[in-house]
């Protein structure tokens, strides 16, 4: 259980973050929004078609040992 | 007893699913219809999907999504200890995300049923960009409960207790690389064993050389997996993917796998990927293919999923988008076709079917073929 009380320091420590608005901490952003064109573009996308990759992952999951952090952003139930 | 197998990765994954959907924008509204098919090793999975998404005011998202497997199995563990049988497994999930400024937040619940299986799942999720929005962190929690049946006896249920925790980090490093870091932990506790699966072991006085009894299995799992990915776009409107992860749990299983992806356009409307992808990991602390004899030890598993074994796929696809004036609340549509082969080579997993000296059996090894055929209207 040691793993899970560090897990769960850096959960606290995330949500902590987010709540203190750190997004009000602004650095010079060193992509600037024009040049992220690119970015943008749906072949850069983790996944794509989050339900089709959803699948794909829950085939690897229900065959293999390994679970859990797989998968970008994006998912198998209507996620982005 | 295949289809436990099948539907505890679903129940695990779509639980996990819904916080991945956190970034600072809303979900696309789409509606996206999908046949998906899996065959391999004497197990025959597929079935219909169904996923609706829907914005209001661009505030709020709400999602919808349906899904079957029709599962006819005969694999080996089937064939060697067991009779083939058919099952149906139904699955629905819902969700709503809400996005205030630049955190996006999202909880859902997700619900599974079979003949001898209950699985249902809560799950809530938060995300925020900082630094210029070139940093997305993500954070999520899930609790599952689960009951497990058998059906050949009535009187048996037993629960399982599942906790999910989820840390995301996605940065843009360049103006053509994105890299993404993610850490999950998951804890099992209850009864993770599989009612109808059994071991085997010496016995001289069976003609065969052994026999079976069931498998037993600890009451807590405990696991944390860490993975890290990135893309790069090149030139030409393509790009490239790439994909670790690194796994181990209380149980002794440790995993690596790692993928390569390639993406290509072909003008505006074609999109062609291929991927690489190798996984191996070792058995974990409680398996053997063969016991020396009955109650060997407190645990006993033989299980091809739990056994050391390594895989490789190999995937290709592509998709074909373009605008459809139809319907007027459709703005495009988008058709695509995936194919996958895997192929697994265990370690640690005798093929019983093939004549040998108890013990000696040549292990197990199969090609398994998923396809996965889908329209995706986007509103």
């Amino acid at each position: 259980m040691q793993c899970y009380r560090y897990l769960r320091r850096a959960v606290l420590l995330a949500a902590v973050l987010v709540s203190a608005g750190c997004a009000s901490w602004q650095p010079e952003p060193w992509v600037s929004p024009y040049e992220r064109h690119h970015l943008a573009d749906p072949i850069m996308s983790f996944e794509r078609s989050p339900a089709s990759q959803g699948y794909l992952h829950h085939v690897y999951d229900a065959r293999e040992g390994a679970r859990g952090a797989s998968g970008g952003a994006g998912g198998g139930c209507g996620c982005n | 007893m295949v289809a436990t197998e099948w539907r505890l990765g679903v129940v695990l994954l779509c639980g996990l699913l819904s916080w991945h959907a956190l970034a600072a924008t809303l979900p696309e509204d789409r509606v996206d219809l999908m046949y998906h098919g899996y065959d391999g090793g004497g197990l025959d999975v597929d079935g219909p999907m169904v996923l609706v998404r829907k914005g209001f005011q661009e505030k709020v998202s709400v999602w919808g999504h349906y899904y079957a497997d029709f599962i006819s199995s005969a694999s080996i563990d089937v064939v060697t200890s067991a009779s083939p049988y058919e099952e149906r497994r139904t699955e629905y999930s819902v969700g709503v995300d809400y996005l205030y400024g630049k955190t996006l937040m999202g909880v859902s619940y997700f619900h599974s049923e079979e003949d001898d299986y209950s699985g249902r799942m809560v799950s809530v999720g938060l995300s925020q960009e900082f630094f210029g929005d070139l940093t997305t962190l993500g954070v999520g929690y899930a609790f599952g409960w689960d009951e497990v049946r058998a059906r050949d006896n009535d009187s048996f249920a037993e629960d399982i207790r599942r906790h999910n925790f989820r840390v995301e980090l996605t940065q843009v490093v360049t103006p053509r690389l994105l890299l993404g870091i993610s850490y999950e932990g998951v804890s099992d506790q209850g009864y993770l064993n599989n009612p109808y699966r059994r071991v085997r072991y010496l016995d001289d006085s069976t003609s065969r050389g052994y026999s079976y009894e069931p498998e037993l299995y600890p009451e807590t799992r405990n696991s944390g997996a860490v993975a890290i990915r990135g893309r790069y776009y090149l030139p030409h409107r393509a790009a490239v993917g790439g994909e670790a992860r690194y796994y181990q749990d209380s149980w002794g299983l440790r995993a690596t796998d790692m993928e390569a992806s390639y993406t290509h356009t072909f003008g505006q409307n074609w999109i062609l990927e291929g991927r690489y992808r190798f996984y191996r990991q070792n058995s974990v602390d409680f398996h053997a293919d063969l016991f020396p004899r009955a109650e060997y030890q407190n645990f006993r598993a033989r299980d091809k999923d739990l056994s050391q074994f390594r895989s490789h796929s190999f995937g290709i696809g592509g998709s074909y988008e373009f605008n459809w004036q139809a319907v007027p609340v459709v703005d495009r549509v988008r058709a695509s076709l995936y194919i996958d082969l895997i192929r697994f080579r265990y370690g640690d997993f005798g093929d019983l079917r093939r004549s040998a000296p108890v013990g000696e059996e040549p292990d197990y090894r199969f090609t398994a073929r998923v396809v996965r055929a889908y329209l995706s209207f986007f509103l």
